[in-house]
Protein backbone atom coordinates (compact mmCIF):
# COMPACT_ATOMS: atom_id res chain seq x y z
CA UNK A 1 0.00 0.00 0.00
CA UNK A 2 1.69 3.20 -1.62
CA UNK A 3 0.48 6.61 0.28
CA UNK A 4 1.64 9.92 -1.20
CA UNK A 5 4.29 10.57 0.71
CA UNK A 6 3.27 14.14 2.92
CA UNK A 7 5.16 17.00 3.84
CA UNK A 8 6.08 16.51 7.22
CA UNK A 9 4.74 18.85 9.81
CA UNK A 10 7.26 18.69 12.32
CA UNK A 11 7.11 16.75 15.81
CA UNK A 12 4.72 19.12 17.61
CA UNK A 13 2.47 20.16 14.51
CA UNK A 14 1.69 16.38 13.94
CA UNK A 15 1.06 15.99 17.56
CA UNK A 16 -1.33 19.39 17.32
CA UNK A 17 -3.27 17.72 14.20
CA UNK A 18 -3.66 14.60 15.75
CA UNK A 19 -5.06 16.08 18.97
CA UNK A 20 -7.44 17.81 16.68
CA UNK A 21 -8.80 15.10 14.85
CA UNK A 22 -9.48 12.67 18.01
CA UNK A 23 -11.34 15.82 19.27
CA UNK A 24 -13.08 15.84 16.33
CA UNK A 25 -13.98 12.13 16.43
CA UNK A 26 -14.85 12.85 20.02
CA UNK A 27 -17.91 15.65 18.82
CA UNK A 28 -18.99 12.74 15.72
CA UNK A 29 -19.81 10.55 18.70
CA UNK A 30 -21.57 12.87 20.98
CA UNK A 31 -23.38 13.58 17.82
CA UNK A 32 -24.44 10.28 17.76
CA UNK A 33 -25.75 9.98 20.91
CA UNK A 34 -27.57 13.13 20.98
CA UNK A 35 -29.16 11.89 17.42
CA UNK A 36 -30.00 8.65 19.13
CA UNK A 37 -31.43 9.68 22.15
CA UNK A 38 -33.91 12.18 20.14
CA UNK A 39 -34.63 9.38 18.27
CA UNK A 40 -35.43 6.82 21.10
CA UNK A 41 -37.30 10.01 22.86
CA UNK A 42 -39.66 10.49 19.93
CA UNK A 43 -40.00 6.70 19.45
CA UNK A 44 -41.24 6.68 23.42
CA UNK A 45 -43.16 9.62 23.72
CA UNK A 46 -44.61 8.81 20.02
CA UNK A 47 -44.07 12.56 18.86
CA UNK A 48 -41.47 14.34 17.56
CA UNK A 49 -41.17 16.64 20.53
CA UNK A 50 -40.07 13.49 22.28
CA UNK A 51 -36.81 14.33 20.90
CA UNK A 52 -35.67 17.13 23.41
CA UNK A 53 -36.07 15.04 26.45
CA UNK A 54 -35.05 11.68 24.82
CA UNK A 55 -31.48 14.14 24.27
CA UNK A 56 -31.20 15.15 27.28
CA UNK A 57 -32.13 11.61 28.68
CA UNK A 58 -29.32 9.97 26.99
CA UNK A 59 -26.99 12.93 28.82
CA UNK A 60 -28.32 11.72 31.62
CA UNK A 61 -27.51 8.51 31.37
CA UNK A 62 -23.75 8.90 30.17
CA UNK A 63 -23.31 11.42 32.75
CA UNK A 64 -24.40 8.87 35.77
CA UNK A 65 -22.86 5.97 33.87
CA UNK A 66 -19.06 7.43 33.41
CA UNK A 67 -18.23 8.24 36.91
CA UNK A 68 -19.21 4.57 38.27
CA UNK A 69 -17.50 3.08 35.15
CA UNK A 70 -14.26 5.80 36.09
CA UNK A 71 -14.21 4.80 39.53
CA UNK A 72 -14.70 1.05 38.81
CA UNK A 73 -11.50 1.41 36.84
CA UNK A 74 -10.23 -0.46 34.12
CA UNK A 75 -9.16 -3.50 35.81
CA UNK A 76 -6.44 -5.37 34.19
CA UNK A 77 -6.21 -8.29 35.98
CA UNK A 78 -2.40 -8.35 36.81
CA UNK A 79 -2.75 -11.36 39.79
CA UNK A 80 -3.87 -13.84 36.76
CA UNK A 81 -1.40 -13.09 34.07
CA UNK A 82 1.22 -13.99 36.61
CA UNK A 83 2.66 -10.15 37.01
CA UNK A 84 5.20 -8.68 39.54
CA UNK A 85 6.04 -5.99 40.82
CA UNK A 86 9.75 -4.73 39.54
CA UNK A 87 12.34 -5.22 41.97
CA UNK A 88 15.65 -3.10 42.16
CA UNK A 89 18.37 -5.58 41.97
CA UNK A 90 16.65 -7.37 38.94
CA UNK A 91 15.13 -5.16 37.04
CA UNK A 92 17.68 -1.90 37.30
CA UNK A 93 17.75 -1.07 33.63
CA UNK A 94 13.92 -1.47 33.10
CA UNK A 95 12.82 1.03 36.34
CA UNK A 96 16.08 3.51 35.47
CA UNK A 97 13.85 3.43 31.44
CA UNK A 98 10.69 3.91 33.10
CA UNK A 99 12.26 6.84 35.63
CA UNK A 100 14.08 8.56 33.11
CA UNK A 101 10.87 9.02 30.93
CA UNK A 102 9.22 10.26 33.44
CA UNK A 103 11.58 12.66 34.35
CA UNK A 104 11.41 13.80 30.50
CA UNK A 105 7.34 13.86 30.77
CA UNK A 106 7.50 15.62 34.29
CA UNK A 107 5.21 13.03 35.91
CA UNK A 108 5.45 10.47 39.19
CA UNK A 109 7.00 7.38 38.69
CA UNK A 110 4.17 5.10 37.85
CA UNK A 111 4.06 1.45 39.33
CA UNK A 112 5.83 -1.03 37.03
CA UNK A 113 5.24 -4.40 36.73
CA UNK A 114 6.99 -7.42 34.81
CA UNK A 115 4.85 -10.35 33.04
CA UNK A 116 6.13 -13.99 32.52
CA UNK A 117 5.26 -14.33 29.11
CA UNK A 118 7.72 -14.29 26.42
CA UNK A 119 5.40 -12.36 23.71
CA UNK A 120 7.32 -9.22 23.72
CA UNK A 121 4.34 -6.75 24.91
CA UNK A 122 3.62 -3.50 27.11
CA UNK A 123 0.46 -1.87 28.77
CA UNK A 124 -0.33 0.91 30.54
CA UNK A 125 -3.42 1.46 32.57
CA UNK A 126 -4.62 3.87 35.76
CA UNK A 127 -7.46 6.13 36.80
CA UNK A 128 -4.87 9.44 36.54
CA UNK A 129 -1.15 10.14 36.34
CA UNK A 130 -0.36 9.73 40.12
CA UNK A 131 -2.47 5.78 40.13
CA UNK A 132 -0.36 5.19 37.21
CA UNK A 133 0.82 1.78 36.17
CA UNK A 134 2.96 0.46 33.34
CA UNK A 135 3.63 -3.26 32.56
CA UNK A 136 5.98 -5.10 30.35
CA UNK A 137 6.20 -8.60 29.72
CA UNK A 138 9.77 -10.29 30.33
CA UNK A 139 9.52 -11.07 26.36
CA UNK A 140 9.56 -7.09 25.72
CA UNK A 141 12.39 -7.04 28.45
CA UNK A 142 15.12 -9.19 26.76
CA UNK A 143 14.64 -8.81 22.85
CA UNK A 144 14.68 -5.08 22.92
CA UNK A 145 17.74 -2.62 23.39
CA UNK A 146 17.72 -0.12 25.79
CA UNK A 147 17.15 2.49 23.79
CA UNK A 148 14.02 0.48 22.09
CA UNK A 149 12.91 -0.42 25.56
CA UNK A 150 12.86 2.95 26.52
CA UNK A 151 10.91 3.92 23.61
CA UNK A 152 8.37 1.50 24.11
CA UNK A 153 7.90 2.90 27.76
CA UNK A 154 8.02 6.66 26.21
CA UNK A 155 4.67 5.42 24.38
CA UNK A 156 3.19 3.43 27.53
CA UNK A 157 4.08 7.17 29.72
CA UNK A 158 2.55 9.22 26.84
CA UNK A 159 -0.62 7.12 27.17
CA UNK A 160 -1.06 8.19 31.07
CA UNK A 161 -0.03 11.76 30.19
CA UNK A 162 -2.65 12.12 27.77
CA UNK A 163 -5.05 10.96 29.93
CA UNK A 164 -5.99 8.29 27.54
CA UNK A 165 -7.83 5.91 29.97
CA UNK A 166 -10.51 8.40 30.51
CA UNK A 167 -10.59 8.92 27.29
CA UNK A 168 -11.18 5.61 26.37
CA UNK A 169 -14.03 5.07 29.50
CA UNK A 170 -15.59 8.51 28.34
CA UNK A 171 -15.92 6.48 24.88
CA UNK A 172 -16.89 3.06 25.90
CA UNK A 173 -19.62 4.83 27.95
CA UNK A 174 -20.89 6.97 25.05
CA UNK A 175 -20.84 3.99 22.77
CA UNK A 176 -22.83 1.64 25.41
CA UNK A 177 -25.74 4.41 26.39
CA UNK A 178 -25.71 4.32 22.29
CA UNK A 179 -26.31 0.55 22.63
CA UNK A 180 -28.78 0.38 25.14
CA UNK A 181 -30.87 3.56 24.11
CA UNK A 182 -30.96 1.46 20.41
CA UNK A 183 -31.84 -1.72 21.80
CA UNK A 184 -34.84 -0.04 24.52
CA UNK A 185 -36.07 1.63 20.79
CA UNK A 186 -36.10 -1.34 18.88
CA UNK A 187 -38.03 -3.59 21.57
CA UNK A 188 -40.08 -0.96 22.35
CA UNK A 189 -41.18 -1.13 18.91
CA UNK A 190 -41.53 -4.92 18.58
CA UNK A 191 -43.57 -4.89 21.69
CA UNK A 192 -46.29 -3.11 19.54
CA UNK A 193 -45.23 0.73 20.26
CA UNK A 194 -46.23 3.09 17.53
CA UNK A 195 -48.07 5.74 16.52
CA UNK A 196 -51.80 5.48 18.23
CA UNK A 197 -52.34 8.59 20.08
CA UNK A 198 -50.48 10.95 17.69
CA UNK A 199 -52.39 13.75 16.09
CA UNK A 200 -50.96 12.99 12.36
CA UNK A 201 -51.01 9.13 11.39
CA UNK A 202 -48.64 9.73 8.63
CA UNK A 203 -46.08 11.91 10.40
CA UNK A 204 -46.21 9.62 13.31
CA UNK A 205 -45.04 6.47 10.67
CA UNK A 206 -42.45 8.86 9.44
CA UNK A 207 -40.89 9.45 12.58
CA UNK A 208 -41.14 5.97 13.49
CA UNK A 209 -39.46 4.50 10.46
CA UNK A 210 -36.56 7.63 11.36
CA UNK A 211 -36.35 6.48 14.37
CA UNK A 212 -35.75 3.03 14.06
CA UNK A 213 -33.55 3.65 10.98
CA UNK A 214 -30.85 5.69 13.62
CA UNK A 215 -31.67 2.72 16.48
CA UNK A 216 -30.25 0.56 13.71
CA UNK A 217 -27.61 3.05 12.32
CA UNK A 218 -26.28 4.18 15.40
CA UNK A 219 -24.71 1.64 17.47
CA UNK A 220 -22.86 0.36 14.07
CA UNK A 221 -21.52 4.06 13.51
CA UNK A 222 -20.74 4.57 16.92
CA UNK A 223 -18.41 1.66 16.75
CA UNK A 224 -17.02 2.63 14.02
CA UNK A 225 -16.41 6.03 15.71
CA UNK A 226 -14.93 4.15 18.97
CA UNK A 227 -12.05 2.05 16.84
CA UNK A 228 -11.47 5.49 15.07
CA UNK A 229 -10.52 7.49 18.20
CA UNK A 230 -8.73 4.36 19.57
CA UNK A 231 -6.54 4.00 16.63
CA UNK A 232 -5.70 8.04 16.97
CA UNK A 233 -4.66 7.76 20.25
CA UNK A 234 -2.10 5.26 19.36
CA UNK A 235 -0.91 7.72 16.85
CA UNK A 236 -0.83 10.13 19.29
CA UNK A 237 1.24 8.24 22.32
CA UNK A 238 3.32 7.09 19.13
CA UNK A 239 4.16 11.03 18.62
CA UNK A 240 4.03 11.74 22.22
CA UNK A 241 6.65 8.94 23.52
CA UNK A 242 9.40 10.72 20.41
CA UNK A 243 8.12 13.61 21.85
CA UNK A 244 9.90 12.44 25.00
CA UNK A 245 12.66 10.41 23.59
CA UNK A 246 13.40 13.11 20.74
CA UNK A 247 14.29 9.71 19.40
CA UNK A 248 11.77 8.15 17.02
CA UNK A 249 13.62 5.65 15.86
CA UNK A 250 14.11 3.29 18.20
CA UNK A 251 10.23 3.21 18.95
CA UNK A 252 9.74 2.28 15.33
CA UNK A 253 12.51 -0.74 15.41
CA UNK A 254 10.75 -1.37 18.63
CA UNK A 255 7.28 -1.32 17.15
CA UNK A 256 9.05 -3.61 14.11
CA UNK A 257 10.82 -6.49 16.66
CA UNK A 258 7.25 -7.01 18.27
CA UNK A 259 4.88 -7.01 15.22
CA UNK A 260 7.72 -9.39 14.01
CA UNK A 261 7.63 -11.70 16.67
CA UNK A 262 4.91 -14.54 15.70
CA UNK A 263 3.78 -15.24 19.36
CA UNK A 264 0.01 -13.67 21.00
CA UNK A 265 0.69 -12.57 24.15
CA UNK A 266 -1.59 -15.23 26.41
CA UNK A 267 -2.74 -12.65 29.20
CA UNK A 268 -4.58 -10.62 26.51
CA UNK A 269 -8.14 -11.20 25.51
CA UNK A 270 -10.74 -8.96 22.91
CA UNK A 271 -11.11 -6.75 25.69
CA UNK A 272 -7.78 -5.47 27.11
CA UNK A 273 -6.61 -5.14 23.64
CA UNK A 274 -6.59 -2.30 23.09
CA UNK A 275 -4.51 -1.11 26.34
CA UNK A 276 -1.19 -2.70 24.68
CA UNK A 277 1.37 -1.14 22.45
CA UNK A 278 0.83 -3.92 19.66
CA UNK A 279 -2.54 -5.43 18.92
CA UNK A 280 -1.59 -8.58 21.13
CA UNK A 281 -4.63 -10.65 19.34
CA UNK A 282 -2.73 -13.35 16.75
CA UNK A 283 -3.53 -12.56 13.05
CA UNK A 284 -6.73 -14.39 12.98
CA UNK A 285 -8.19 -13.00 16.37
CA UNK A 286 -7.91 -9.39 14.85
CA UNK A 287 -10.73 -7.56 14.23
CA UNK A 288 -10.81 -6.83 10.50
CA UNK A 289 -8.29 -4.63 9.85
CA UNK A 290 -9.23 -1.31 8.62
CA UNK A 291 -11.98 0.25 9.87
CA UNK A 292 -12.73 -1.84 13.27
CA UNK A 293 -9.23 -1.67 14.42
CA UNK A 294 -7.96 -0.47 17.53
CA UNK A 295 -4.40 -0.12 15.91
CA UNK A 296 -3.36 1.15 13.40
CA UNK A 297 -1.61 -1.10 11.15
CA UNK A 298 2.31 -1.20 12.50
CA UNK A 299 3.87 -0.44 9.13
CA UNK A 300 1.86 2.86 9.21
CA UNK A 301 3.08 3.96 12.67
CA UNK A 302 6.83 2.68 11.45
CA UNK A 303 6.40 5.38 8.72
CA UNK A 304 5.06 8.07 10.51
CA UNK A 305 8.12 7.91 13.33
CA UNK A 306 10.71 7.47 10.50
CA UNK A 307 9.48 10.45 8.79
CA UNK A 308 9.14 12.58 11.91
CA UNK A 309 11.83 15.81 11.71
CA UNK A 310 12.59 16.02 15.15
CA UNK A 311 15.15 18.90 14.76
CA UNK A 312 18.43 17.43 15.45
CA UNK A 313 20.78 14.52 14.69
CA UNK A 314 19.12 11.21 15.89
CA UNK A 315 19.31 11.22 19.96
CA UNK A 316 18.55 14.07 19.41
CA UNK A 317 19.71 17.75 20.95
CA UNK A 318 19.00 20.42 23.44
CA UNK A 319 16.14 22.58 22.35
CA UNK A 320 17.61 24.61 19.46
CA UNK A 321 17.94 28.59 20.15
CA UNK A 322 15.08 30.35 19.65
CA UNK A 323 14.96 32.40 16.50
CA UNK A 324 13.96 36.22 16.45
CA UNK B 1 -36.12 57.37 28.75
CA UNK B 2 -32.86 58.74 29.24
CA UNK B 3 -32.13 57.49 32.72
CA UNK B 4 -32.77 53.94 31.58
CA UNK B 5 -30.44 54.47 28.48
CA UNK B 6 -27.61 56.17 30.58
CA UNK B 7 -28.36 53.19 33.53
CA UNK B 8 -27.65 50.43 30.77
CA UNK B 9 -24.99 51.57 29.39
CA UNK B 10 -23.29 51.87 32.74
CA UNK B 11 -24.12 48.63 33.26
CA UNK B 12 -22.34 47.31 30.43
CA UNK B 13 -19.41 49.74 30.94
CA UNK B 14 -19.23 47.80 34.32
CA UNK B 15 -19.19 44.62 32.47
CA UNK B 16 -16.77 44.78 30.33
CA UNK B 17 -14.42 46.22 33.12
CA UNK B 18 -15.74 42.89 35.29
CA UNK B 19 -14.38 40.44 32.21
CA UNK B 20 -11.71 42.76 31.42
CA UNK B 21 -10.42 42.34 35.48
CA UNK B 22 -11.62 38.60 35.33
CA UNK B 23 -9.30 38.25 32.13
CA UNK B 24 -6.30 39.10 33.74
CA UNK B 25 -6.94 37.68 37.30
CA UNK B 26 -7.09 34.15 34.77
CA UNK B 27 -3.77 35.13 32.58
CA UNK B 28 -2.05 36.39 35.75
CA UNK B 29 -2.48 33.16 37.30
CA UNK B 30 -2.38 30.70 34.12
CA UNK B 31 1.83 32.81 33.89
CA UNK B 32 2.89 32.49 37.85
CA UNK B 33 1.80 28.39 37.13
CA UNK B 34 4.34 28.03 34.31
CA UNK B 35 7.00 30.29 36.03
CA UNK B 36 6.84 27.59 38.90
CA UNK B 37 6.73 24.70 36.47
CA UNK B 38 9.46 26.01 35.11
CA UNK B 39 11.36 26.74 38.62
CA UNK B 40 10.54 23.01 39.46
CA UNK B 41 12.20 21.78 36.71
CA UNK B 42 15.26 23.86 36.90
CA UNK B 43 15.59 22.53 39.93
CA UNK B 44 15.14 19.04 38.66
CA UNK B 45 18.29 19.34 36.90
CA UNK B 46 19.92 20.04 39.89
CA UNK B 47 18.91 16.85 41.99
CA UNK B 48 20.33 14.50 38.95
CA UNK B 49 23.43 16.31 38.71
CA UNK B 50 24.02 15.37 42.60
CA UNK B 51 23.16 12.01 42.35
CA UNK B 52 25.89 11.66 39.39
CA UNK B 53 27.96 13.69 41.94
CA UNK B 54 27.31 10.91 44.78
CA UNK B 55 27.73 7.68 42.03
CA UNK B 56 31.29 8.72 41.13
CA UNK B 57 33.64 8.34 44.16
CA UNK B 58 31.83 4.69 43.99
CA UNK B 59 32.84 4.37 40.73
CA UNK B 60 36.22 5.33 41.44
CA UNK B 61 36.67 2.60 44.49
CA UNK B 62 35.55 0.23 42.77
CA UNK B 63 38.06 0.37 39.63
CA UNK B 64 40.95 2.08 41.29
CA UNK B 65 42.44 -1.66 42.27
CA UNK B 66 42.31 -2.85 38.95
CA UNK B 67 43.12 -0.14 37.38
CA UNK B 68 46.84 0.22 38.98
CA UNK B 69 48.38 1.45 35.32
CA UNK B 70 45.69 3.91 34.99
CA UNK B 71 45.58 5.85 37.81
CA UNK B 72 45.63 9.50 35.52
CA UNK B 73 42.67 8.56 34.09
CA UNK B 74 40.83 8.17 37.66
CA UNK B 75 42.49 11.31 38.63
CA UNK B 76 41.06 13.19 35.71
CA UNK B 77 37.38 12.14 37.06
CA UNK B 78 38.24 12.90 40.44
CA UNK B 79 38.87 16.26 39.53
CA UNK B 80 36.04 17.00 36.71
CA UNK B 81 34.14 16.11 39.99
CA UNK B 82 35.68 18.38 41.93
CA UNK B 83 35.57 21.15 39.32
CA UNK B 84 31.60 20.44 38.48
CA UNK B 85 30.74 20.69 42.17
CA UNK B 86 32.35 23.89 42.76
CA UNK B 87 31.59 25.88 39.27
CA UNK B 88 29.63 28.74 39.51
CA UNK B 89 27.35 30.36 37.26
CA UNK B 90 25.34 28.35 34.31
CA UNK B 91 28.20 29.08 31.63
CA UNK B 92 31.21 27.71 33.80
CA UNK B 93 28.63 24.54 35.17
CA UNK B 94 28.02 23.30 31.71
CA UNK B 95 31.67 23.79 30.58
CA UNK B 96 32.58 21.65 34.10
CA UNK B 97 29.41 19.33 33.33
CA UNK B 98 30.99 18.76 29.91
CA UNK B 99 34.52 18.03 31.19
CA UNK B 100 32.94 15.80 33.60
CA UNK B 101 30.90 13.52 30.92
CA UNK B 102 34.14 13.47 28.80
CA UNK B 103 36.34 12.37 31.71
CA UNK B 104 33.60 9.54 32.14
CA UNK B 105 33.50 8.31 28.61
CA UNK B 106 37.23 7.83 28.89
CA UNK B 107 37.33 6.04 31.83
CA UNK B 108 34.78 3.56 30.41
CA UNK B 109 36.95 3.42 26.97
CA UNK B 110 39.83 2.30 29.34
CA UNK B 111 37.51 -0.45 31.57
CA UNK B 112 37.10 -1.86 27.81
CA UNK B 113 40.86 -3.42 28.03
CA UNK B 114 40.41 -5.23 31.60
CA UNK B 115 38.32 -8.15 30.81
CA UNK B 116 37.78 -9.42 34.45
CA UNK B 117 36.29 -5.82 35.32
CA UNK B 118 34.42 -5.43 31.97
CA UNK B 119 32.91 -8.42 33.24
CA UNK B 120 32.68 -7.68 37.00
CA UNK B 121 29.02 -6.84 39.01
CA UNK B 122 29.96 -3.83 40.47
CA UNK B 123 31.23 -2.04 37.15
CA UNK B 124 28.27 -3.27 35.03
CA UNK B 125 26.02 -1.95 38.00
CA UNK B 126 27.89 1.21 38.28
CA UNK B 127 27.91 1.43 34.50
CA UNK B 128 24.42 1.49 34.11
CA UNK B 129 23.52 3.74 36.73
CA UNK B 130 26.32 6.11 35.30
CA UNK B 131 24.64 5.93 32.15
CA UNK B 132 21.34 5.96 33.18
CA UNK B 133 22.32 8.99 35.87
CA UNK B 134 23.54 11.41 32.36
CA UNK B 135 19.86 10.31 30.43
CA UNK B 136 18.70 12.13 33.34
CA UNK B 137 20.29 14.98 33.52
CA UNK B 138 19.34 15.28 30.00
CA UNK B 139 15.86 14.71 29.96
CA UNK B 140 15.64 16.99 32.96
CA UNK B 141 17.59 19.65 30.71
CA UNK B 142 14.95 18.77 27.94
CA UNK B 143 11.62 18.93 30.13
CA UNK B 144 13.52 22.23 31.47
CA UNK B 145 13.79 23.85 27.95
CA UNK B 146 10.43 22.14 27.30
CA UNK B 147 8.67 24.20 29.37
CA UNK B 148 10.77 27.41 28.92
CA UNK B 149 8.92 27.07 25.28
CA UNK B 150 5.77 26.50 26.42
CA UNK B 151 6.63 29.76 28.63
CA UNK B 152 7.64 31.60 26.56
CA UNK B 153 4.38 31.15 23.69
CA UNK B 154 2.45 32.07 26.17
CA UNK B 155 3.83 35.11 26.89
CA UNK B 156 4.48 35.79 23.46
CA UNK B 157 0.94 34.79 21.57
CA UNK B 158 -1.75 37.28 21.81
CA UNK B 159 -3.76 38.32 23.50
CA UNK B 160 -1.63 37.67 26.61
CA UNK B 161 1.33 39.15 25.06
CA UNK B 162 -0.74 42.64 25.79
CA UNK B 163 -0.08 42.73 29.81
CA UNK B 164 2.71 39.98 30.27
CA UNK B 165 5.12 42.79 30.43
CA UNK B 166 2.77 44.97 32.49
CA UNK B 167 2.09 41.66 35.08
CA UNK B 168 6.45 41.14 35.25
CA UNK B 169 6.79 38.39 33.13
CA UNK B 170 9.87 38.15 31.15
CA UNK B 171 11.33 35.34 28.65
CA UNK B 172 13.32 33.02 29.87
CA UNK B 173 16.33 31.31 28.43
CA UNK B 174 16.92 28.18 27.12
CA UNK B 175 19.27 25.78 28.80
CA UNK B 176 22.37 25.48 26.27
CA UNK B 177 25.92 24.55 26.49
CA UNK B 178 28.29 27.55 26.96
CA UNK B 179 30.33 26.58 23.71
CA UNK B 180 29.83 25.51 20.17
CA UNK B 181 32.59 23.07 20.40
CA UNK B 182 31.43 21.54 23.46
CA UNK B 183 27.54 20.86 22.25
CA UNK B 184 27.26 17.01 23.21
CA UNK B 185 23.83 15.21 22.14
CA UNK B 186 21.74 14.58 24.82
CA UNK B 187 22.38 10.63 25.21
CA UNK B 188 25.07 9.74 26.42
CA UNK B 189 26.08 6.29 26.24
CA UNK B 190 28.97 5.62 28.41
CA UNK B 191 29.36 2.01 27.00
Amino acid sequence: MSAPARPTRGLWGEIRANRQRSWLLIVALTGVLAVMGAAFGALLFEDAWGALPGFFLSLAMAGIWFPIAWFAGPRMTLAASRARRAEPERDRVLINVVEEMAIAAGLPVPQIWVIEDSAPNAFATGRDPRNAMVAVTTGLYQKLTRDELQGVMAHELSHIRNEDVRYATLVVVTVGVIALLADFAIRHMRWGGGPRRSRNRSAGGLIVLLALLVAVLAPLSARLLQAAISRRRETLADLSGAELTRYPEALARALEKIEADPEPLEAANRATAPLYVVNPLSKLQRSWVGLMSTHPPTEERVRLLRGLVVGGAPGGTLASPPTT
Amino acid sequence: MFGIGLGLFFLLILGLLVAVVGWVIVTYNGLVSLRNQLKNAWAQIDVQLKRRYDLIPNLVETVKDYMAYEQDVLTRVTQARAGAIAAQGPAEQARAENQLTAALRQLFAVVENYPQLKANENVLRLQEELTSTENRIAFARQFYNDNVMRFNTRLQVFPTNVIAGMLGFTAQEFFETGDEAEREPVKVDLR
